[in-house]
């Protein structure tokens, strides 16, 4: 008997696990945007000292990792599973990175929307009483995203005005059976949504109609009021995806535009830094959430969060057969306090 | 003067990648295929040599210069060697970009590094 789950889509734990520690790397041009403090660590170069940007990418996710265990002063021996996803094909980065941890792995895809996936996944296994302590995670480069989904850096070609600049960065959270907190406590799960955009340089059209899906689906059947929440967040739709979900969203009847804002907003300064339409990419939520966000709660600023990662679900060959790109996004309910 | 009209010439050229680039969703590599095919059919046309004749090297050097070379070649080579000149005419005629692109693509690729435009 299914008996935590609340609505088709969403679910609502009985034993919110805790969110005990996070941790957030970030490239140089993320390092230089609004939320740089909330990072544990800016990198002075794309490549880390390594050959090639997608060794750099899972060195991010590896040490990204390694720093949640550390600064929650575990080992990796009291981890249960590892989950964890990235942009490139057969989720490399992640596979290279968990590689000398030991842990039982899970690998996920779920585009820019890895992040929120894995949330909900370990909150469900932690909630099942599969596990007591899970990590979730996810990453991205900006240089081996572009390599594999546009043009390699080499060509040198101008982005359209629509296009989302890749984060390079990681975030890696620690869940855990006992804690103080932050509880995760709902979570409403993406169905794939595809209004037919079939254009890669802009994603966010293609995701914005997925998020504003799956939010309203997490007020309409729960019964929990948008005012509830001190914030809530999509990502990573940026500017263009941002103002359609928006749209959509208040002609379903959901007035909540004075809450609603976007992880590929907030991470650069749109004046001052020139990623047109914002930032994207699994690293993009997963370094906000686990820098930015996590902080925010922790110190009070926000009581109750609505995290709704975001993801574009094209591979460079169906992009090439003209194929649309199908959207998901998946909510996760984090709040300070228990109830 | 020549100097001149080589520089409105090929600002023309570009003019119209620029706009495809902006106004189109078309891939840099696209706007190259049909910038080429584009020099390609002109020349045959006859059209093309017109805008190298007051253009110079404004009509040469962008890319399609490369399809008017290709197809300068090949009429060349029909009218010397017959129905094989078609296929021997235009890579002959544009051996030289060609070779020089392979040469020093591979040089710039040894040399230099990638990285994001910041």
């Amino acid at each position: 008997m299914a008996n935590k789950k609340l609505s088709k889509q969403t679910i609502k734990f009985d034993n919110p696990p805790s969110i005990i520690q996070t941790a957030s790397i970030v490239g140089p041009k993320e390092g230089e945007g609004p939320l740089a403090r909330y990072f544990d660590e800016i990198l002075d170069d794309e490549l880390w000292n390594e050959k090639s940007w997608e060794k750099a990418e899972s060195k991010i996710l590896r040490e990204c990792i390694n720093k949640v265990v550390k600064k929650s002063a575990k080992a990796f021996t009291d981890v249960n599973y590892i989950l964890a996803g990235d942009l490139l094909n057969q989720c490399i980065s992640s596979n290279y990175a968990i590689r000398e941890t030991d842990v039982p792995f899970f690998g996920l895809y779920g585009a820019c929307s890895t992040m929120s996936e894995s949330l909900s996944l370990a909150a469900m296994i932690i909630d099942g009483g599969f596990a007591d302590y899970v990590i979730a995670a996810a990453s991205s480069h900006f240089c081996s995203a572009e390599r594999q989904f546009r043009v390699p850096l080499e060509l040198g070609t101008q982005r359209p005005l629509t296009s989302q600049w890749t984060v390079t960065g990681a975030g890696a959270s620690l869940l855990s059976s006992s804690g103080n907190g932050p509880y995760i406590t709902h979570v409403t799960t993406g169905k794939i949504i595809d209004m037919g955009i079939n254009d890669s340089n802009n994603m966010g059209a293609a995701m914005a109609p997925a998020a504003a899906d799956t939010i309203y689906a997490h007020f309409d059947s729960t019964g929990i009021l948008p005012d509830s929440y001190d914030l809530i967040i999509t990502g990573d739709l940026g500017y263009v995806g941002l103002e359609i979900a928006s749209d959509i969203l208040s002609k379903m009847g959901l007035k909540i535009s004075d809450k609603l804002t976007d992880c590929g907003v907030m991470i650069f300064d749109r004046e001052h830094q020139d990623v047109h339409a914002g930032g994207s990419g699994c690293g993009c939520c997963a370094s906000v959430f686990n820098g930015y966000l996590y902080n925010q709660i922790t110190s009070g600023n926000f009581n109750k969060i609505l995290f709704v990662a975001t993801g574009a679900l094209m591979s460079p060959t169906s992009i090439q057969q003209g194929e649309t790109i199908p959207g998901i996004a998946h909510a996760v309910t984090i709040q300070k306090n228990r109830e | 003067m020549d100097y001149l009209r080589a520089f409105i010439m090929g600002g023309l050229i570009c003019t119209i990648g620029q706009i495809l680039i902006d106004k189109t969703k078309l891939t840099s590599a696209r706007i190259l295929v049909a910038f080429v095919t584009a020099g390609a059919i002109l020349t045959g046309l006859g059209i093309y040599e017109k805008f190298v004749s007051i253009g110079g090297a404004g009509a040469t050097v962008p890319l399609t210069g490369f399809g008017y070379l290709l197809t300068k070649g090949a009429i060349q080579d029909v009218k010397s060697y017959g129905l094989l000149g078609a296929f021997t005419g235009g890579v002959k005629a544009a051996a030289a970009g060609i070779t020089a692109a392979l040469f020093f693509g591979y040089i710039v690729s040894v040399l230099a590094k990638p990285k994001p435009k910041s």
